[in-house]
């Protein structure tokens, strides 16, 4: 594993490496990079299955964060490369001529965090949601729960009580 | 289209293979043959196998020996066209209520719809979810509920249990409900299916 490592850090730039456990490492490489080490761990490190393929939105810094793990099957590691793209033009360069199945997680993360691969198979087709007409639901700016009461006829009587306030008025009314 | 004479002829694709004619209420005969009509009705509940949600699992030990439904007249059937129940079973999505609608209208009468789990109560813990309806009854008639999450088999058979009442006291009228306030029920469906490239009805 370590050495597979050394092998990455020469030719290519890694801003950020954590150990996180005895199989598995976090990289953090440049977003022009990205497709390229991971083209390299599969090609010439054995990283041959991919395993998912995700995003966080950090809302505060205006970044998406994608995370691309992939498994070496003959060491049982894994290694999972992150990049920081930007969160306004969301944009990512496909990865679907190294797995095919990555057009499926890309047609998702476009669906609901609105990241655009272009030239990735039928990523433009809705997936799980049909005709939304909002903001894509995963962004943390997308509030679920006001949604929810304006579109789907809620039933009245549902309470709900911050637990902190309910259990002082609960045991000391009198502070009230 | 060339039919088997060998014509040809046109076919709206939007209106091949169905009617698209809005549902009428059924009007009931002789109360004494109506009672014996629902009495047949009761005791052949054959249930569409179309499971929406979670709730999907509950149903198949119903169909193994342990609980065995079958001895009670319900059934399991493929197809709408042969099918008289349509339980919904747990929380339903957008996207499914879709096809839902599409294969509740397919279903002939009498029709009768049980609703499973929290879920199409009130939304259960789906209930702020962005995709996930939370009253079924905004969207289909519902004839009766399974509270629980998940309620287990034996309540899944006290509900049949409940149905089979209802259907004989003559309260089964989830069809007629919905052909009575279909303009209702489609507006509701209509606003949170927003692309809906279905006929208004079809069966």
């Amino acid at each position: 594993m370590i050495s597979r490592l050394e092998n990455i850090k020469q030719l290519y730039h890694i801003e950020q490496v954590v150990q996180q456990r005895h199989d598995l490492v976090l990289i953090t490489v440049p977003k022009e990079y990205t497709v390229a080490v991971v083209t390299h761990l599969r090609d010439y490190e054995g990283f041959k299955h991919m395993v998912l393929l995700t995003a966080v939105d950090w809302i505060e810094q205006n970044k998406f964060q994608l995370t691309y793990i992939l498994n070496n099957p003959e060491e049982k590691v894994d290694v999972a490369v992150r990049t920081m793209i930007d969160r306004d033009q969301a944009t990512m360069a496909s990865i679907h001529h190294l797995w095919e199945q990555a057009a499926t997680y890309q047609r998702e993360l476009r669906e609901m965090f609105g990241i655009n691969f272009p030239g990735s198979p039928r990523v433009d087709k809705p997936f799980m949601l049909e005709g939304w007409d909002n903001i894509p639901p995963y962004r943390r700016d997308f509030d679920t729960k006001k949604y929810s009461e304006e579109t789907y006829f809620p039933r009245p009587g549902r309470e709900t009580n911050d637990p902190k306030e309910y259990m002082k008025s609960k045991m000391y009314p009198d502070e009230h | 289209m060339i039919s088997p004479e060998g014509e040809s002829f046109e076919v709206d694709p939007m209106k091949d293979y169905f009617c698209d004619a809005r549902p009428k209420v059924y009007e009931p005969v002789l109360p004494i043959v109506e009672k014996f009509l629902n009495w047949a009705r009761s005791e052949s509940l054959w249930v569409l196998g179309f499971g929406t949600g979670c709730g999907a699992i509950e149903t198949r030990p119903l169909m193994t020996p342990r609980f065995d439904a079958y001895r009670y007249g319900i059934q399991w059937r493929a197809t709408p066209r042969q099918s008289s129940v349509f339980i919904i079973s747990g929380y339903l999505s957008v996207k499914t209520l879709k096809r839902v609608v599409r294969t509740y209208e397919q279903m002939q009468n009498p029709k009768f719809v049980m609703a499973l789990g929290s879920c199409t109560i009130n939304g259960g813990m789906y209930w702020d979810s962005y995709n996930t309806i939370n009253r079924l009854d905004h969207y289909l008639p519902v004839d009766v509920y399974v509270a629980g999450c998940m309620p287990r088999p034996e309540a899944l058979l006290a509900g049949f249990d409940m149905l089979k009442k209802r259907i004989r006291e003559g309260k089964g009228e989830g069809a007629n409900l919905y052909a009575e306030n279909f303009d209702w029920y489609k507006a509701n469906q209509k606003k949170i299916i927003k692309d809906w490239d279905m006929p208004d009805y079809n069966w």
